[in-house]
C-alpha cells in the first residue's frame, strides 16, 4: 500500500505546483490577508493529502482545493464575527452570500482568476516590503517554493527566510495593503518593482556555479516561468514582454557559457551552435510583442534588443555593432550610467574602429565611479592595442589585472600585457 | 527541466482525418493554459506518415523509405516541449490534456537531456564580460 500512496503524494505535489498560486490569490480576495490565505490554502493541501490517497484524485483538483479552503475561510470568518463585533462588514457580506445560497464552486473558481493572480503579484512586490522580502514572498506565493528551497537558492539560512516571510506578511497586514491592481498613476512604478524582483531571481540563477546546490540554476527557470505567467496576465504591458525577451535570450546562451574544463567563455568566443535556438526564437517573438505595443524604448526592451543583435548573428563578424551602439545610446538617455557608456564605447569601436571607441573611453577615465572598475582599463587597453600603442596598452592591462578579483581574469589580462612586449628602454 | 510530450497517432489520424471542431477548440484552450502557466515552450501537430519518409542507415548505405509506415500506435501525431519542475508536474499536465483521439489515446513523456552547464566562479565581472558587457540599469561598478 506504500507505493500507491507515495504516487498519489507526488501527484498532489504536482497539483500544488500548478494550483497553489491561483488558490492563494482567490483566497486573498476573500479573506483580504495574504498570510491567512496561505494558511487556508495549506490546510486544504493537508486535507487533500489525507483524503486523496483513499478516494483518488478528484477530476478537478483545483476546484476541490478551492472549495475546501473556502469552507474553512467562511468558518473562520463566522468565528471572528462571533468573537469580535468589529467585523460587521464581513458579517454583512456573509449574510448576502448565504442569502444567495451555496455558491457554485466551479464558477467561482473560474471567476476572474487572472485578475486575482495579478493582484497577488503586485502585493508580493509591494513597495512597503524590502527587496529580499519581495523576492522571498514572490517565490513562496507565486513560485510555490518551500522555505527550504528559497533558502538554498539564495545561500541564506532557512530560519532567516522563514522570518523574512513571516515579517513580510505582518508588514502587509499592518499596512492594510489593498488587494487590487494598482491604478494608472501607480501602475508603472509598481510594475517596475515586479519586474526587478523577477529579474533579480533570474540573475541569481544565472550566476550559479558548478558544485553549488542544483536548485540555484533552477532560479532561471522559475524567473522565466514567472515572467511568462506575467506576460499572460498583463499582455498589454510592453516592459513585461521586454523582460521576458531579455531572459529568454540570455538563457539561450547557458550551455555555451562554459568551456570543457569549466572555465567561463566570453560571448564573442562562444560556440553559437550551442545557443538554444528555441529560446532565441521565443525571445525575439517577445521582443516583437514589446515593440508592437510601442515599448521599444523601455529599459528591458532595449537590453533585450541588444541581446537580440547578438542572437541574430550567426558568427561574431555578422554582429550589427552599429545598431548595438545606437541601442546603448538610447539606453544611456533613459538611464545614464558610466557602465552603459563603456559598453557603448565597445560597440562604437567594433562598428567604427578603435579610435571611435577610445574617444568615449578617454572621457570615462575621469569618472569617479569607474575608478576601481577593472573593465575600464581592460577595454582601454584593448583599444590602444588595436591602435598599435603597445606601451600604453600594457600599462592599462596591468592596471586592470590589479583591479580584478577573479584569478582567471587576472591571468588573462597579464597575458595580454605580456603580448604588448617588454617595457620600453 | 524540459520534457518532450509526444501524442501518438491512430488510424483516423493516419487516414488524414481532421480533428473535430470540439477537439480543436479544447486543444486550443489547453495550449492557452499551458502558455499562461509558463510551461509551454513549443508544440506542433504533424502530418500523417504518408507525407513522411525514413532514411535507413546501414554502414555507409543510406536507404530512403517513403511513408506511410505500419506500426500506427507507435507513430507520432504531434509533440510539445514543456518547461516543468518534475516528471510529476508533466504527468499532471498531460492528464489535463483533452483526449487527442476518439477512443484510446496514448501520450508519451520523455525528459530532454540537460548537460551540467555551469562552470567555475561566474562572478558578476565575468558575467558582464560574457555578455559582451550587457548592462543592467543601476549597475554599480564598485560591487
Amino acid at each position: 500500500m506504500l507505493a500507491p500512496a507515495s504516487e498519489t503524494h507526488r501527484a498532489i505535489e504536482a497539483v500544488w505546483r500548478i494550483e497553489s498560486a491561483r488558490l492563494i490569490a482567490g483566497l486573498t480576495r476573500i479573506v483580504r490577508d495574504v498570510g491567512l490565505a496561505e494558511e487556508l490554502a495549506q490546510d486544504a493541501l493537508v486535507a487533500a493529502l489525507e483524503r486523496w490517497p483513499v478516494s483518488g484524485l478528484p477530476d478537478n483538483p483545483g476546484a476541490w482545493l478551492m472549495g475546501t479552503a473556502k469552507h474553512r475561510a467562511i468558518d473562520q470568518i463566522r468565528r471572528r464575527i462571533t468573537l469580535e463585533r468589529k467585523h460587521e462588514q464581513l458579517g454583512r457580506e456573509l449574510e448576502i452570500d448565504e442569502a444567495m445560497g451555496v455558491p457554485d464552486l466551479e464558477a467561482e473558481l473560474n471567476e476572474d482568476v487572472g485578475d486575482d493572480l495579478l493582484r497577488l503579484v503586485f502585493i508580493a512586490c509591494h513597495p512597503v516590503l524590502s527587496r529580499e522580502a519581495q523576492v522571498a514572498l514572490t517565490l513562496r506565493l507565486l513560485g510555490g517554493l518551500t522555505t527550504d528551497e528559497i533558502a538554498r537558492a539564495f545561500l541564506v539560512p532557512e530560519p532567516t527566510v522563514a522570518q523574512r516571510i513571516v515579517r513580510a506578511k505582518r508588514t502587509l497586514a499592518e499596512a492594510h495593503v489593498p488587494f487590487e491592481v494598482p491604478g494608472v498613476d501607480e501602475r508603472a512604478g509598481r510594475l517596475t518593482s515586479v519586474l526587478e524582483v523577477v529579474y533579480l531571481i533570474f540573475n541569481e540563477g544565472y550566476s550559479a556555479t558548478a558544485g553549488e546546490d542544483l536548485i540555484r540554476p533552477t532560479l532561471c527557470e522559475e524567473a522565466l516561468r514567472l515572467g511568462r505567467i506575467l506576460a499572460g496576465l498583463a499582455p498589454n504591458e510592453p516592459e513585461v514582454h521586454g523582460l521576458v525577451a531579455l531572459m529568454e535570450i540570455q538563457a539561450s546562451r547557458a550551455r555555451a557559457r562554459v568551456g570543457p574544463s569549466g572555465e567561463p567563455v566570453l560571448l564573442l568566443d562562444q560556440n553559437r551552435g550551442r545557443w538554444d535556438q528555441l529560446l532565441i526564437r521565443r525571445g525575439l517573438a517577445a521582443l516583437e510583442r514589446a515593440e508592437q505595443l510601442g515599448g521599444a524604448m523601455g529599459a528591458y526592451a532595449l537590453q533585450a534588443a541588444i541581446a537580440a543583435c547578438h542572437a541574430r548573428a550567426r558568427a561574431p563578424h555578422d554582429t550589427d555593432w552599429g545598431r548595438i551602439a545606437a541601442l546603448y545610446e538610447s539606453l544611456a538617455r533613459l538611464a545614464p550610467s558610466p557602465v552603459v557608456e563603456l559598453n557603448r564605447a565597445v560597440a562604437l569601436a567594433m562598428a567604427f574602429g578603435p579610435r571611435a571607441g577610445l574617444e568615449l573611453v578617454d572621457e570615462l577615465t575621469s569618472e569617479p565611479s569607474l575608478k576601481a572598475y577593472h573593465l575600464l582599463p581592460s577595454v582601454r587597453g584593448d583599444l590602444l592595442f588595436k591602435l598599435g600603442r603597445l606601451d600604453e596598452a600594457r600599462v592599462e592591462f596591468e592596471r586592470a589585472a590589479s583591479l580584478t578579483r577573479n584569478a582567471r581574469e587576472r591571468d588573462l589580462l597579464l597575458d595580454r600585457a605580456r603580448v604588448c612586449g617588454p617595457t620600453g628602454p | 527541466m524540459r520534457v518532450m510530450v509526444i501524442v501518438k497517432a491512430d488510424e483516423k489520424f493516419e487516414a488524414g482525418e481532421l480533428p473535430s471542431h470540439e477537439l480543436l477548440a479544447a486543444m486550443g484552450k489547453f495550449n492557452e493554459e499551458l502558455a499562461k502557466a509558463g510551461v509551454l515552450l513549443a508544440g506542433e501537430g504533424l502530418r500523417p506518415s504518408s507525407k513522411g519518409a525514413r532514411v535507413k542507415f546501414s554502414g555507409h548505405k543510406r536507404t530512403v523509405v517513403d511513408g506511410p509506415f505500419a506500426e500506427t500506435k507507435e507513430l507520432i501525431g504531434g509533440f510539445w516541449l514543456w518547461q516543468v519542475k518534475s516528471m510529476d508536474e508533466a504527468v499532471e499536465w498531460v492528464k489535463r490534456c483533452p483526449s487527442p483521439n476518439v477512443g484510446e489515446s496514448e501520450i508519451e513523456i520523455r525528459q530532454v537531456s540537460e548537460p551540467e552547464d555551469f562552470g567555475e566562479a561566474f562572478t558578476p565581472e565575468m558575467r558582464e564580460r560574457e555578455a559582451a558587457v550587457v548592462p543592467r540599469i543601476g549597475d554599480n561598478p564598485k560591487r
